[in-house]
């Protein structure tokens, strides 16, 4: 085993790169640099269904809930970064938090001078908020197993996008829009404005390679394997001595964390955020993905919800889009319920003559 | 209008809805026992059902349109079944769950493409919009009791269906033990294509019926899916009796909270009753613990 040629560890991630940055320059080439927008959009949901990935592919727990995770790290973020805090600017607690720079002053579009939570100060807001409500709903609706599980998160998803629609604090049915532009570092910001596209292409290309790897490290570890035996059998996982429950429930926030991450980098990259994002729709959209990708192959679900996100963003189908997402995800689960990358890599492994020794341990039905 | 009146006016719409829920989740139970399945499309047989009717009583009388649409839609089941799920009983059961997700997308847009946009909607069976009926005070629609007693017929037909027959025995039979069903020479492919016909037709009927008061739409059949979802886990999955008590308690839930709660919030209520209840119950009200576990491996 130990003599076989395997491929090394990381060059799918290189050649992950080198395609994402040819498609950036075929682009410029070709003139359609627009198109660069919908692709960043396309990666940061892309950040969704990874986590559902770890969810569902390796935990094996399904949750019809996370476009409302999504929507928790979207809209905190936006509320915090345009509601006017200047009531607190006298009180010594507005000065304090002024002072550590959580909340800046500026202008608004009228030229007034407002108080708003900086979008970094934000951002942990926002993962805070998504730990406390992922861990609030986790607790209880991990005890849930399969199709319970599933409703429990399916109701959760919809209480989220109700009372969004419902609270005049994040702007009822119209969302919110003028989210300022996040300066990360030096002169990375994410934002939406012309200029920055590319920069922002490739912040969304440097985050997801980040996550992969992060994410490829963990599942190739204690954590993964105990995770993959609970998929198998929970019961046995159990016995073994592994503490399936609370496994379960730090899947579930680290899979609302991504979502909640994806949520606010999106938010500032297209300046706002609507009520839709937290649909019952969009939910059942993702868990549909991670299928369409093969549930457990972290590149298969990255590179299909990519793709499939990008061509109906882009608008590639017209009105016959939600058929075609339809068609293409039956046809993709009826014929590669492993995903489509999965028989492709097998054949191109076959051609290099290759041996991935992690394909045994992937083999699942 | 006196208070009580009021609320009875209000539990008597609840029920009304309830009682269409309670068919999606008889739906969705007969599929789960039958094949472990749950099966999203469920909501558009209801869709399909009103519009096939829709169609249909534009050409011959009502009861032969309804009865013809129920029909269509029971064929349209049984060929799914024997397209879709026959062919890939050995994909997982997430992925067969997740191809009925696609197949309601699909039919949703094939509704959209074969009819329209537009909301339509059967006559009322008896009288009309405005007529009404007074039951202890409350005034409503003879529409209502059309639904209340189509669907507790069919709930009865079923049970004894179920409980009486040889045909629904053997398919009990095959939702408690597939190998030892197939021993005792029960057809269990054959089965499972019954058990989407008779959803499918179930859903149909409920879709006509339910048309003159909520009007029929090709978007309709997702919202029914998830209250029908529900209203099943509520019962507790794989006793579609039960499903009838969770699908009533879903629709009174929910007309209760567009009583006392502003309209923007009109299923938060609903839904978080429903996660109190599978939280603390966590296999439903009736459900048996034990049965759900071994189906899962």
């Amino acid at each position: 085993m130990n003599l076989m040629r395997r491929i090394p560890p990381l060059l799918p991630f290189l050649l992950c790169a080198g395609v994402m940055v040819s498609l950036q320059q075929l682009m410029r080439a070709t003139g359609t640099q627009y198109c660069l927008t919908q692709l960043t959009m396309s990666l940061y949901y892309a950040i969704v269904v990874m986590g559902l990935c770890l969810l569902m592919g390796h935990a094996g727990q399904v949750s019809l809930g996370h476009g409302a995770f999504f929507a928790i790290g979207g809209y905190t973020s936006a509320v915090l970064t345009t509601h006017n805090f200047s009531a607190w600017g006298h009180s010594s607690l507005g000065g304090w938090l002024q002072q550590g720079r959580v909340l800046i002053a500026k202008e608004d579009v009228f030229g007034n001078a407002i108080l708003t939570v900086s979008p970094w100060a934000a951002f942990l807001a926002a993962m805070l908020l998504t730990t406390l409500v992922a861990l609030l709903i986790g607790y209880p609706a991990l005890r849930l197993r399969g199709h319970y599980l599933a409703m429990a998160t399916l109701g959760f998803g919809l209480i989220v996008s109700k009372l969004l629609v419902g609270s005049t604090l994040t702007g009822a049915a119209d969302g919110i829009n003028g989210v300022p532009p996040w300066p990360l570092a030096g002169s990375l910001t994410v934002t939406g404005k012309t200029a920055a596209r590319v920069q922002n292409y490739y912040i969304a290309c440097a985050l997801v390679l980040l996550l992969l790897l992060l994410l490829r490290n963990l599942l190739r570890s204690r954590i993964g394997r105990a995770l993959q035996a609970i998929h198998d059998r929970e019961t046995a996982a159990n016995a073994m001595g592994i503490n399936t429950a609370a496994y379960k429930l730090k899947v579930f926030l680290l899979s609302a964390w991504l979502a909640a991450l994806a949520g606010v980098f999106f938010t500032h990259f297209t300046g706002g955020i609507g009520p839709s994002e937290a649909g019952a729709f969009k939910s059942v959209r993702y868990v549909a993905l991670a299928a369409a990708g093969g549930m457990a192959n972290l590149w298969g679900v990255t590179v299909v919800s990519t793709a499939l996100n990008y061509a109906s963003l882009r608008g590639w189908f017209g009105s016959l889009d939600n058929a075609v997402f339809g068609i293409l995800l039956i046809v993709i689960i009826t014929l590669a319920p492993q995903g489509p990358l999965k028989p492709l890599g097998a054949w191109l492994r076959r051609i290099l003559g290759l041996r991935n020794l992690s394909e045994e341990r992937l083999e699942r039905s | 209008m006196d208070p009580g009146n009021l609320a009875l006016q209000y539990f008597l719409s609840g029920i009304t809805k309830g009682s269409i829920y309670a068919v999606v989740a008889i739906g969705f139970n007969l599929i789960y026992s039958a094949t472990g399945v749950l099966n999203f499309a469920q909501g558009e047989f209801v869709m399909l059902g009103g519009m096939v009717a829709v169609t249909l009583a534009q050409f011959v009388p009502l009861p032969v349109a309804v009865a013809g649409a129920i029909l269509a839609v029971a064929v349209v089941g049984c060929l799914l079944e024997l397209l879709f799920f026959r062919k890939l009983r050995h994909h997982s059961i997430l992925h067969l769950i997740i191809i009925t997700i696609g197949l309601s997308i699909v039919i949703q847009e094939a509704a959209l493409h074969l009819w329209d946009e537009k909301v339509r909607s059967l006559p009322y069976f008896t009288g009309n919009e405005i007529s009404s009926v007074r039951v202890f005070g409350a005034a409503i629609s003879p529409q209502v009791l059309w639904v209340l007693g189509a669907v507790g017929v069919s709930v009865a037909g079923l049970h004894v269906f179920l409980r009486y027959t040889l045909k629904g025995r053997a398919m009990r039979a095959c939702s408690s033990n597939p190998e030892a069903a197939m021993l005792a020479g029960i057809n269990i492919s054959n089965m499972r294509t019954l058990a989407f016909g008779l959803s499918a037709g179930l859903g149909a009927l409920a879709g006509c019926v339910i048309s003159p008061i909520t009007m029929t739409h090709y978007e309709m059949g997702g919202g029914l899916a998830i209250k029908g979802f529900a209203a099943a886990i509520l019962g507790g999955l794989g006793n579609p009796m039960a499903a009838v008590v969770g699908g009533l308690l879903v629709g009174v839930l929910e007309a209760a909270s567009v009583r006392y709660l502003p309209a923007a919030y009109n299923d938060v209520s609903a839904f978080a009753m429903l996660l109190l209840v599978v939280f603390v119950r966590p296999h439903g009200l009736f459900g048996a613990p034990a049965g759900a576990q071994v189906r899962e491996h």
